[in-house]
């Protein structure tokens, strides 16, 4: 389509380390798109790439019809908004939003920055230097900086990260809304699951420089394709288990000498060693023995290990007889019973809320990672 | 306030405890002592033998007759090497300028891992005396020397063209010796530059040549005016490389100074002191009202 952004077969490589390895990936033009990874999965690189900051060592950038693989970063339509900001501590705010326009020599400077002052509720913090500002208002000056050249791709790099959460959440709702407002494609690079999925409509979840999987917040979240977006976006409870057979529409595996259903088309494999994968907010606890509704995934024999109240939740860790640890958030709605450490519980769940995915991968992919950011 | 609390000096500490104004005043004294004997009473000494009477000689000493006339006096006389101490030290500051900033550029942003080596030898010249590298360039300029022959061979130069004794020699030795007052300064500020505000404006239309102007140059002005003030004031006051390098055509101020002192003239060579002085500081002041701005200094 037209105004795309197309990345084909794009490789880094920084001497004999790999940053971004043969990277196929359009980007509809309009989107909001976000490339969510830790640290070093080389999603920032990736932008450089897009910016012209950093050169590809195989492959192209297409940006509609044209290639701009080998365009000076001064000549492409696109324009960034750094991590940390880089704004110009010699110049003024107003200048500061101007530089592009100047740049270019556009007509009309002091309304159209006045205008994006707006936007971005600015409005008098025209003659101020970047250092008499507030972490808060210095991204939004760097978002308008970038914004009022009207690129085609505007790319932000981890933009809210140096804001406290507070206001991290505030301009997570704002940057949408200029999005919304604008129309612009933004590529949104960062490492946090939630500000991904809370302003993203497409995200692409990078490890080890290649793409795991990419699809809409709720779609990758309901059904991960690898056992590292299953664990870095949000937190799963992965269990081994083998495929026994498949009957109609299902597949029947046995996990710790318990039947599970799942629908075949919520497997990532056709037969074999699996790991059966359960979000823990989709799991319902209850006492040792308690009947359930027919047709719900079982896990019987827990153990409560921990007990953590977070007030709209509780986070329960339940220790199964394999020895495993399995997390379950129970919404407090006051209707469901509550437990103590010790109590004997059942872990049931509903087949269709259930995944399967390959037991060749490493079942603690994308943990650590998921704890650090 | 801030600023003052900052120097932890005595004012601030009006409010603590008398010890510790005491500590305050203890760290200062060191200090305060070596400069009150070596500025304060010299600068106060040379004030004086500006004034002096000059009928009187070192034998038989000078009446302290406020004689304003000394200024006057000296002013008339030596104009012409004032003026153009003035000018060789902006030649050298200019040259120094052009030929260090491309350097403290490189050594800032491309020398990689060889930037503390280039370092080390911007900084190596002073392992030997001023002095030596100056008569060194004597020998380098010198009429039968391979500079001088290799620029006549390119017709450059004529037949009977010379380097020594030429204010070409006088301006090139300022530049050699002050380079690296230049240069450090230079590099400071440059390396402290964020690479990311480069990338920006490259990011935000602006080509390599742009970017210098709009970011990095401005950016790098404190460097530019700490490195010309360290220029331009030794190289207005220097003598040794007009001794050198010149002739009595390319005297400075300097030379002069020395001059009488040696031939026992003080009141006129402390005037011309406290003028050069005078006029220095009035300059530096100007300049950096023009060039600087609140955020330089």
């Amino acid at each position: 389509m037209a105004g795309d952004l197309v990345l084909s077969g794009l490789t880094k490589r920084f001497g004999a380390f790999t940053a971004v390895d043969d990277l196929d990936l359009t980007v509809p033009r309009g989107a909001f798109f976000a490339l969510l990874g830790p640290s070093g999965c080389g999603k920032t690189t990736t932008l450089r790439m897009v910016a012209g900051l950093e050169e590809p060592t195989a492959g192209s950038i297409g940006l509609g019809d044209d290639d701009i693989t080998g365009l000076r970063p001064y000549k492409r339509p696109v324009n960034t908004v750094f991590q940390n900001y880089a704004l110009f501590p010699h110049l003024d705010i107003f200048e500061n939003v101007a530089f592009g326009l100047r740049r270019r020599g556009v007509k009309e400077i002091r309304r159209q920055v006045e205008e994006m002052l707006e936007l971005v509720e600015l409005v008098g913090y025209g003659d101020r230097r970047p250092a008499q500002l507030s972490g808060g208002q210095q991204q939004r000056v760097a978002l308008a900086r970038a914004l009022i050249n009207r690129p085609e791709v505007l790319l932000l790099d981890e933009p809210l990260g140096a804001l406290d959460l507070k206001l991290r959440r505030q301009m997570q709702i704002e940057l949408k809304r200029i999005q919304t407002e604008v129309g612009i494609t933004f590529v949104h690079v960062t490492h946090d699951q939630e500000e991904a999925m809370t302003m993203a409509d497409t995200i692409a979840v990078m490890n080890a420089g290649v793409i795991e999987q990419r699809g809409a917040p709720a779609v990758l979240y309901d059904l991960p394709a690898t056992t590292f977006v299953a664990n870095f976006l949000g937190q799963s409870n992965l269990v081994a288990g083998t495929i026994l057979e498949r009957s109609g529409e299902d597949l029947v595996i046995d996990a710790h000498g318990s039947k599970q259903v799942v629908p075949v088309k919520r497997s990532r494999v056709a037969d074999g060693e699996v790991w059966v994968g359960i979000r823990p907010e989709k799991v319902f606890l209850a006492r040792a023995g308690s009947e359930t509704d027919t047709g719900a995934n079982s896990l019987r024999g827990g153990v409560v290990t921990d007990v953590s109240y977070c007030g709209v939740s509780t986070q329960y860790l339940a220790r199964m007889p394999w020895n495993q640890e399995l997390t379950v958030f129970e919404q407090n709605t006051g209707a469901r019973d509550t437990f103590a450490v010790g109590d004997s519980v059942d872990l049931h769940w509903q087949p269709s809320h259930t995944f399967v995915l390959d037991a060749r991968q490493d079942a603690t992919a994308g943990v650590e990672a998921e704890e650090t950011g | 306030m801030t600023a003052l609390s900052q120097l932890g000096g005595p004012p601030a500490a009006v409010t603590e405890k008398p010890g510790r104004r005491f500590t305050a005043y203890l760290l200062l004294l060191p200090g305060g002592l070596w400069l009150a004997l070596f500025f304060v009473v010299p600068l106060v000494s040379l004030l004086s033998a500006s004034l002096y009477d000059p009928s009187g000689t070192v034998e038989t000493g000078y009446a302290v007759t406020g004689h304003w006339q000394n200024y006057v006096d000296a002013l008339q006389d030596y104009a012409r090497p004032f003026g153009r101490s003035m000018w060789y030290a902006l030649l050298t500051t200019a040259f120094c300028l052009l030929l260090g900033y491309p350097l403290a550029y490189a050594i800032a942003f491309k020398s990689g891992r060889w930037k503390n080596l280039m370092l080390a030898l911007v900084i190596a010249p002073f392992f030997t005396s001023f002095l030596v590298r100056t008569l060194s360039w004597k020998l380098l300029l010198g009429d039968n020397g391979v500079v001088v022959d290799t620029l006549k061979w390119l017709h450059i130069l004529g037949p009977d063209g010379r380097l020594l004794a030429t204010t070409t020699a006088v301006v090139t030795g300022l530049t050699y010796n002050f380079l690296p007052f230049m240069v450090l300064p230079l590099y400071a500020s440059l390396e402290k530059i964020d690479h990311r505000l480069i990338e920006a404006g490259g990011d935000l239309f602006a080509g390599p040549v742009t970017t210098f102007r709009t970011v990095t140059l401005p950016l790098s002005m404190p460097g530019v005016v700490a490195g010309t003030l360290l220029t331009f004031i030794p190289a207005a006051g220097d003598y040794i490389n007009a001794e050198l390098l010149g002739t009595p055509q390319q005297r400075m101020i300097g030379n002069d100074i020395q001059n009488l002192f040696a031939a026992g003239a003080h009141p006129t060579a402390a005037a011309l002191s406290v003028t050069l002085m005078a006029t220095i500081v009035v300059l530096v002041l100007f300049y950096v009202r023009r060039v600087g701005t609140e955020d330089l200094l």
